[in-house]
């Protein structure tokens, strides 16, 4: 068992970890940090996606330990300390951008992720970044509608 | 305008905020104290005898708590099924029996051999990656026609014969079916397969099974579109467990399709070792093993003929169809190619005779059960592709031909059974035409030419059954089950609702749309209503949540408990005001007598229900809560009409989808933006059907495409944004909120829209030979249909 220590939304934390640990598990089991999902087991459908020192990473495909002194950031970090949505959040709430709300973390962190590299993508440009982030309930029809309504292009999101 | 709140009202929905903060409650985020966790031991071979199971190495690894193999599950029932089709000949289907763990032999990849239980997941899995099961491999039966052929393997030696059961509908049609094809002016046929679909919900399934020793109690938390029908199937057919003795929980469930449906060998195993090991037993399924073990869909071989006359009148329809149990037959598999099916073949039109033949099969595969539509979205397959081509055969516009038939009088009996209540086929293929621009198609076909590209125009009806179903009915078609749903209404003190309802929400927003009805019913804010689901601990016996049923079925018994609620609140606003409760009205969250201004508030009557100090004690009980069983006169009949343009690039074969239009009629609705979703989500799906996803299994059984690596899942770059509509409505006639339902009216009604393109781009470019490809159309599917 190795010791890893890191910042999770804010908060310093550390545990004893597997050399296998994965930073999903790590932060589900170890952290008690539920929302980061796991979907898959070949790193393909985004669940687990979270922010390692501001980049977008899928949480099943690094080990706990190559976090060690990272600043991460999960879903749970997300809102305002009152709970307060962020603006992202809310464009998904507004738009319909969830169903099920199983891939909804991993979306929500891609989209951040995407937002900050390119504040105002076009619709082409955020289907093709959430090509790691599969949804099975929305069509991702109002995922997209949503990220848009993010990034203000409120006039850019089709038609219903 | 829609309403700002209640029934009409886009109300944004509450469940997306535990959502989009990761304070969602699904079943693997459930860990209980003392909690040890199992990993199974699968089958890699698709049939052999199973000889033993060598779990020696496995009992000396660190952690290990202890293996169980069949012989260890003593008193432990098969997994029951459902429905009892019965064949053409009035004999039962055949009905193998369906173990937790494989005894004697091994039947499809992924059956469970062996269960190993470990102190953590990692040691559990470790362990059973040395558990060595001594199996002779036999030879699989894979291909549904070989299955059924002379001196195929068997894939259950007890019962005799791979044919689970052939059967006809409606047997007294046959001959008079046979009669109008041989006098037919023209007669279509096609071959077509419906392909194999995995229902990739993206929770995978997890079970957590707990019991205490000190009450007898067992609890499976797990994850269900129905936890009631669980713990019946579990507890009475498995285990051995009465109801009371038994709770069955569903929290927040990631999706379901129709596979959280079932009854699984992982939740009587889970439930069964808490109580052998007295401390809970968790499993989480890896992506990998849902491949293998959650029930696939689909999966039929179908010849479809249609006659017509010379005008283009349908005459009659004629189908034979390979239907794929699997290995075992799934909770309520029978019931998908035959009555889910066989009912539907009539579709949007008029056509008199009708005859449906299916043969259902058990191969060496996963088995298969209802997926998204489960037989209605095969029938429409068939039906709207045979259209396609006889609208080609005849010379004939297939808007126009489909036109020319559809059903234009109400209520209307098929053929198949069953009376649609109301519908405006016209309607909605009006609305099509207009929301997919078909008159600009020859346009925006020359603009794809232009690039060297060919465009390709689909369009098609779907009719489908929903609000599964009339317990009489389908009590006398076989199911072993009534098809009711409940709700109690709880109304507390300060006029607080709680609704506790049998259908379960993994997706759907059932707790912000039932709230919506009820905050409707009696005008107070959509706040002040819970919606309470998906535990048999706190909620009334329902049948749960899949064939659109959840508002046309569960949303009635909420309606109805509702209107008892309130006809008793009635009666106690008119004894505070002094009145008749004849005369007392209730709007806007106030009774008031009618033709006065005299009113008190729903809070001071609820209240009055609870403190009842000046209360008709001497007529009423104190309290204000009442359960309705719903159980609906008839389906209800979801409908419309959906459009789809394609490119295909004639130098790769690629496919790609430009848009997407759908005009549904749903009957009336309670959030047209849920509804929206619904609809794109079940789109996305049955493209994804039609152009990326498919089972691949090879000759020995198997499954080649197990992983996200493989099986092609739809993604955001593969799909374009949809235009839909569901402004016609022909409010259902029968259900109090005449409405019909629309989870799966996407998946039913798109694979034949961008077949139907596909075809229709390569016969515009000139490869007038081709009258169809198989789905998924891949490219190098489309490739080579065009080379000939």
């Amino acid at each position: 068992m190795t010791k890893v220590s890191m910042t999770v939304n804010g908060k310093s934390v550390s545990g004893e970890v597997e050399g296998r640990t994965l930073l999903v598990d790590f932060l589900r089991e170890g952290l008690e940090l539920t929302g980061t999902h796991v979907g898959c087991d070949t790193s393909q459908c985004g669940a687990c996606v979270v922010h390692v020192d501001g980049e977008a990473v899928k949480s099943c495909s690094i080990f706990a330990a190559e976090a060690e002194g990272a600043e991460v950031t999960t879903i749970e970090g997300m809102a305002a300390p009152d709970g307060t949505l962020s603006p992202l959040q809310q464009a998904f709430q507004d738009h319909h951008g969830l169903q099920c709300g199983f891939c909804t973390p991993g979306m929500v962190m891609s989209a951040a992720a995407l937002l900050k590299e390119n504040p105002r993508p076009t619709e082409a440009e955020v289907r093709d970044y959430l090509e790691g982030n599969l949804c099975r309930c929305t069509g991702y029809h109002n995922i997209v509608k949503a990220i848009m309504a993010a990034s203000g292009q409120e006039a850019a999101v089709a038609a219903e | 305008m829609p309403k700002d709140f209640g029934i009409g009202a886009n109300s944004k929905r509450r469940e997306d905020v535990r959502f989009l903060t990761g304070d969602g409650r699904y079943t693997d985020d459930i860990n209980l104290h003392g909690q040890a966790h199992v990993a199974f031991v699968r089958s890699e071979v698709a049939h052999g005898r199973l000889k033993g199971v060598d779990s020696s190495a496995a009992e000396k690894m660190p952690g290990i708590l202890r293996v169980f193999t069949a012989a260890d599950l003593s008193g432990v029932g098969g997994l029951p099924c459902g429905w009892q089709v019965t064949d053409r000949h009035g004999n039962p289907m055949l009905e193998p029996k369906h173990p937790v763990l494989a005894e004697d032999k091994v039947r499809y990849v992924g059956e469970a051999i062996a269960a190993v239980v470990a102190e953590t997941e990692a040691q559990a899995r470790d362990a059973a990656d040395t558990v060595i099961p001594d199996i002779e491999a036999l030879p699989a039966v894979v291909d549904m026609k070989g299955a059924v052929a002379e001196g195929a393997p068997l894939v259950h030696d007890d019962i005799g014969s791979n044919l689970c059961y052939d059967w006809g509908f409606v047997e007294d049609n046959k001959a008079a079916v046979d009669e109008a094809f041989a006098t037919a002016d023209h007669v279509t046929s096609l071959d077509l397969v419906n392909n194999r679909m995995i229902p990739n919900a993206m929770e995978p399934r997890v079970a957590v099974g707990d019991y205490s020793r000190a009450t007898g109690d067992s609890t499976l938390y797990t994850t269900s579109q129905n936890p009631h029908v669980i713990r019946l199937l579990m507890g009475a057919f498995v285990l051995g467990i009465p109801e009371h003795k038994l709770r069955v929980v569903a929290p927040d469930v990631g999706g379901g399709f129709g596979s959280k449906i079932f009854h699984y060998a992982e939740e009587a195993f889970c439930t069964f070792a808490a109580k052998a090991l007295n401390r809970p037993v968790k499993w989480t399924c890896t992506r990998s093993e849902s491949f293998v073990t959650d029930a696939h869909g689909r999966d039929h071989v179908t010849r479809i003929e249609l006659a017509l006359d010379k005008e283009g009148h349908f005459k009659a329809i004629r189908t034979d169809t390979y239907a794929n149990m699997g290995a075992y037959l799934s909770t309520f598999a029978p019931s998908v190619p035959t009555w889910l099916h066989g009912t539907l073949m009539a579709g949007n039109y008029k056509t008199p005779l009708i005859y449906v033949n299916v043969k259902a099969v058990f191969t060496n595969t996963v088995p298969v059960d209802a997926y998204r539509g489960a037989g209605r979205p095969e029938a429409t397959y068939q039906l709207e592709r045979v259209i396609d081509k006889a609208a080609r055969e005849m010379g004939m516009d297939p808007v126009a031909l489909r036109r020319k038939n559809f059903i234009t009088e109400f209520p209307y009996a098929t053929p198949v059974a069953v009376q649609y209540d109301t519908g405006d086929y016209i309607a909605t293929m009006d609305k099509l035409e207009e929301i997919a621009d078909l008159a600009g198609f020859e346009a925006r076909r020359a603009e794809s030419a232009k690039k060297g590209l060919l465009r390709g125009l689909g369009v098609n009806c779907y009719i489908e059954a929903c609000g599964i179903a009339p317990s009489n009915l389908v009590g006398q078609l076989g199911a072993r089950a009534g098809l009711y749903e409940s709700a109690t209404v709880r109304v507390n003190a300060t006029g607080g609702v709680v609704v506790m309802t049998g259908a379960h929400s993994h997706g759907q927003g059932h707790e912000t749309s039932f709230a919506q009805v009820i905050a409707d019913m009696i005008g107070i804010p959509e706040d002040q209503v819970d919606v309470v689901h998906g535990d048999t601990a706190n909620t009334p016996m329902g049948m749960g949540t899949y064939g659109s049923r959840s508002i046309a079925v569960g949303g009635s018994a909420m309606v109805r408990a509702a209107g008892k609620v309130i006809d008793k609140a009635r009666k106690i606003a008119a004894h505070l005001m002094e009145a008749s409760p004849e005369d007392i009205e209730l709007k806007d969250g106030k009774f008031t007598v009618a033709g006065t201004d005299k009113s008190v508030a729903w809070g001071d009557v609820t209240l009055a229900a609870y403190v009842p100090h000046n209360y008709p004690l001497e007529d009423i009980e104190p309290g204000l809560e009442e359960t309705s069983f719903y159980d609906p006169a008839n389906f209800t009949y979801p409908a419309g009409a959906y459009a789809c343009e394609v490119e295909v690039d004639p130098e790769t074969g690629k496919v790609t989808l430009c848009s997407f239009a759908a005009a549904d009629d749903f009957g009336n609705i309670i959030n047209p933006m849920i509804v929206d979703g619904q609809v794109h989500g079940g789109i996305a799906q049955g493209v994804g059907q039609a152009l990326l996803e498919g089972a691949a299994y090879d000759a020995s059984g198997q499954l080649l495409n197990a992983s996200y690596m493989d099986y092609a899942m739809p993604r955001a770059d593969d799909l374009p944004s949809y235009v839909v509509d569901h402004s016609c409505q022909t409010p259902c006639t029968h259900n109090p909120l005449g409405v019909k339902g629309c989870g799966e009216a996407g998946a039913i009604g798109s694979p034949p829209a961008v077949v139907n393109a596909v075809v229709d781009a390569l016969q515009r470019g000139g490869h007038t030979d081709v009258t169809h490809i198989d789905m998924p159309l891949t490219p190098s599917r489309v490739w080579a249909a065009m080379q000939g």
